[in-house]
């Protein structure tokens, strides 16, 4: 089945989106993201603070950075998943495609619908493999060739061998490393532009880790990818782009992230450009 | 500690008798058990035979004539308890809900508590209540003493519901939602499929609780006919009015009826009740760790 | 095959379609109705209860409480042996209980091998699951007669210079019975409530005392029940709550009498089993307007009970808090 072939077929519903899927055009070149001034806190407290940089389209982007030093806030943002948590709010723009997501009259669930998350801990439903991916789908309202659309996303996450011949199984019958890449395959099943990472490989063995690590290379053909690891040599690995987080502490003593540098990962880890960064890499600190 | 041999021996001396007292008092819990348990299946068995659930009694008349059975009763709970899960089961199981997906902490906490105020409240009152809002001058109905037990019934199914949907993970729910599906279609396909198990134990636990009170009954739906009625606009028999009423009367061949009942109604209500927790302890356990 | 736009060509793609999801609009509102329905019949109860008790609260004001006469013929009408009938035996049978139930709870919790527990734990609950009305029957069949015949006689010669045993058992049906019956049914509720208490003793605590060579009871008398104290006291009041709400069982065994007297072999009445011995038919307006009167001193009571009972183990949860 040729690419184009199955592009055309996994064509959004037009009524979503006047013109073509984003994945069809040459978005490499975009910036995806445009976050301004971004400050999120759960009460009063910031708990990142200031954050501006771009996320380009088709790339990698590691955000890396100690502990506490706010990633997974930062990254929770791009897709409202944060909303869900009583008394947070935040201030600044995240343009997405040129649109804030932290809109008023934005719809976070439209928002998650087309920047897809993959957690932590690996966390299929308790349902059948084929029903774990198809979940997104049936929620969509897309239930023709629900087969095909599966099949291709456990292709994409390079699961499809696995578990091809027992696709009615329990998804919680699976290895680690394999529920975490029937997550990434849940999630690629609705197509979406982005897919953001928080820690995907923290909680598997290495063995498990490097496959994941191998699908990062295959999927930002597709997708733009945001990937937030505490693994300075995944970065390293993975990335096209990494920025670079760290804890400052505000006049009243609070500590809070903040965006230290933001550059092509070799030159963060070879030529970094402040010197948290190079206290950081070199392993001083943090 | 003073550690002299007298000293330690009377202290000996008297743990050895505190923890005899222990265990006569589990002996004697254990004993009473079977007491009650083997009075009841002694002298009701007697009473049970085919015809005991197929004849309608026929003891109204008095001494000499022949009781025979509790077909009416045996219909008239099954009705009863039918509308009173019918009644309670949505409403315990949407409040469980909305206490504890929707409901804002500070919004959550008195809620809750009406729920254990009513669940406190007798069962005589309950009855008293129904009585004086829905049946003085209106007349007495098998669906009215259904309303009466849906009130008991309410707080137990809400409570045992939030229980278990305390119990699914949040991981689910933001997996469901990271997906782009809104609340409403993370609750209905994520997180209630899960709870399903928990919930159905819940209800059969309050169910059998509930199919053996009679208070409720008492002043709305007792003076029932001896035939056998399926309608719930009328007063129906049951089994634990009948019980109650034979329970009064000297004649020994309706007290052997009574046993009779009270052996169907215990046999169903202990069976149901471990039936639903042997249940409900798998189901809890593949829902906190199993995989 | 280059396109023109570089952007999601159409915003309102990510706005919403209204301040809500439509969906989660309904499933809010309906599951918020449900919420409400316990406050709705709260409210229901009291305003019904109280409405129709106000001919009998406006007659005989809260003299209700101390007048001793119950004459339907006469139509004067008075809660004190109630009062009393209600005080006598729900506090006899928690007298009794709370130390079998402790007992057992003990029992379950420090002294019996594991393989144990669970069944004769399973045992104890099933006690609590015997339905009230099957309970009764018991208890004029088959306890009220042994007490006549075995435990009657043997309270009378031995106690009988107390005022509560002064008679010779005369029917099944007295205090003693009632008693007897309520112990029964509040046994396996205070039990497992203190049951939960002793298991969340914290280890550091008891293995603390029995490092110092206490003995098991000495573990139980100075460290399990100082820590459980409060807990317990609920599990007392709760207890309590549920005797004094008990009509079917109590009704069947205590004999119907509107007698103030502390002599136990004696017929009575509670309030809850006056109501209920009362079903077949009120003759007055008057007479069921102070049944309903009852109820509501019931209902009040019902309500004390569990809030008390609440205020106690949240009073002590947060002090328990400061501690650790």
């Amino acid at each position: 089945m040729s690419v184009s072939y199955v592009s055309a077929r996994m064509q959004l519903d037009p009524a979503e989106l006047h013109g073509e899927r984003p994945g069809q055009r040459d978005v490499a070149k975009e910036n995806v993201f445009q976050i301004d001034g971004l400050t999120a806190s759960y009460g009063r407290a910031p708990a990142i603070k200031d954050i501006s940089f771009d996320v380009l389209g088709r790339t990698v982007t590691a955000i890396i950075g100690p502990s506490g030093c706010g990633k997974s806030t930062f990254i929770r943002c791009l897709n409202r998943m944060n909303d869900v948590i009583p008394g947070f709010h935040s201030e600044g723009e995240i343009l997405f495609h040129g649109i804030d997501l932290q809109g008023k009259d934005v719809d976070p669930v439209s928002v998650r619908r087309r920047i897809g998350m993959v957690f932590q801990r690996p966390n299929p439903f308790p349902k059948s493999i084929f029903d774990n991916v198809a979940y997104g789908l049936r929620i969509l309202g897309k239930k023709d060739n629900l087969g095909e659309r599966v099949e291709h996303a456990l292709k994409r996450a390079a699961l499809w061998d696995e578990v091809k011949s027992r696709l009615r199984d329990s998804a919680l019958a699976l290895s680690g490393g394999q529920q975490q890449r029937l997550c990434i395959a849940r999630a690629i099943a609705i197509e979406p532009d982005v897919i953001l990472l928080d820690e995907p490989a923290s909680a598997l063995d290495p063995i498990a880790t490097s496959s994941i690590e191998d699908l990062m290379h295959e999927l930002k053909e597709h997708y733009t990818i945001v990937i937030v690891t505490h693994n300075m040599q995944q970065a390293a690995r993975v990335a096209d782009m990494t920025a670079f987080f760290s804890i400052s502490e505000g006049e009243d003593g609070a500590r809070h992230g903040v965006l230290v540098e933001y550059d092509e990962t070799e030159k963060i880890f070879t030529n970094p450009s402040e010197k948290r960064t190079e206290d950081y890499v070199t392993g001083r600190f943090g | 500690m003073n550690l002299t041999s007298e000293h330690r021996t009377r202290r000996r001396i008297v743990n050895w008798i505190m923890e005899g007292l222990a265990t006569l008092a589990a002996l004697a819990a254990v004993a009473l058990l079977v007491i009650v348990v083997g009075s009841i299946a002694k002298r009701g068995i007697g009473a049970i035979d085919f015809d005991f659930f197929m004849e309608t009694p026929s003891f109204l008349a008095g001494f000499g004539n022949e009781p025979s059975g509790i077909a009416n009763a045996i219909v008239g709970t099954f009705v009863i308890v039918g509308f009173a899960v019918l009644m309670a089961l949505p409403v315990g199981v949407l409040a469980a809900i909305y206490l504890n997906e929707f409901a804002p902490r500070r919004i959550q906490t008195p809620m809750t508590v009406a729920f254990d105020v009513l669940n406190g409240i007798p069962a005589i009152v309950i009855g008293i209540f129904v009585f004086v809002f829905l049946v003085a001058g209106h007349g007495q109905a098998g669906i009215k003493g259904a309303f009466a037990l849906a009130i008991l019934m309410l707080p137990l199914v809400a409570r045992s519901t939030q229980e278990v949907l305390a119990l699914v993970p949040d991981a689910m729910r933001e997996a469901s939602l990271a997906l782009g599906a809104p609340r409403w279609r993370t609750t209905l396909s994520v997180v209630l499929p899960m709870a399903v198990g928990g919930i159905i134990t819940g209800a059969t636990l309050a169910t059998a609780r509930v199919a053996g009170e009679t208070a409720p009954l008492l002043f709305t739906t007792s003076l029932a006919s001896n035939s056998v009625s399926w309608d719930p606009t009328n007063a129906l028999a049951s089994i634990p009015m009948f019980i109650f009423t034979s329970s009064e009367q000297a004649d020994p061949a309706l007290q052997e009826q009574a046993w009779g009942a009270a052996l169907v109604l215990i046999t169903f209500v202990l069976a149901a009740s471990m039936v639903a927790r042997a249940f409900g302890l798998r189901s809890r356990r593949r829902l906190s760790g199993g995989r | 095959m280059a396109s023109a736009t570089g952007s999601l060509s159409d915003p309102a793609a990510l706005r919403r379609r209204g301040r809500f999801n439509p969906g989660d609009a309904v499933l809010y509102g309906l599951t918020l109705i449900a919420a409400l329905s316990a406050l709705v019949l709260l409210t229901l109860i009291a305003r019904e209860l109280i409405s129709d008790a106000w001919p009998a609260m406006e007659e005989f004001g809260l003299g209700f409480l101390t007048s001793r006469t119950w004459n339907p013929t006469g139509n004067v009408f008075g809660a004190a042996p109630f009062l009393f009938g209600t005080a006598l035996t729900s506090f006899g049978a928690l007298l009794l209980a709370a130390p079998i139930s402790i007992a057992i709870a003990l029992f379950l919790t420090e002294l019996a091998p594991r393989w144990l527990r669970g069944p004769v734990g399973a045992l104890v609950e099933m006690l609590a699951s015997v339905p009230s009305v099957v309970l009764g029957l018991w208890g004029i069949l088959v306890m009220g007669p042994w007490i006549v015949d075995h435990v009657g006689p043997f309270l009378h010669r031995t106690l009988g210079w107390t005022p509560f045993f002064e008679t010779a058992p005369a029917a099944g049906s007295s205090f003693l019975s009632a008693i007897a019956i309520l112990t029964i049914m509040m046994v396996p509720i205070i039990s497992s409530i203190c049951r939960e208490l002793f298991l969340n003793v914290p280890r550091e605590l008891k293995e603390g005392a029995l490092a110092l060579g206490a003995t098991r009871w000495e573990l139980v008398k100075g460290v399990i029940f100082p820590y459980a104290r409060a807990g317990m006291a609920a599990a007392m009041i709760l207890g309590l709550g549920r005797a004094v709400g008990e009509a079917i069982a109590v009704t069947q065994v205590i004999g119907n009498n509107e007698a103030i007297t502390w002599n136990l072999f004696d017929p009575g009445d509670t309030l809850a089993s006056r109501i209920a011995s009362s079903y077949q038919g009120a003759t007055t307006h008057l007479m069921v307007s102070s049944l309903v009167y009852l109820a509501v001193i019931l209902l009040a009571f019902s309500l004390v009970v569990n809030l008390l009972a609440r205020v106690i183990v949240t009073r002590v949860a947060a002090r328990q808090e400061g501690h650790t």
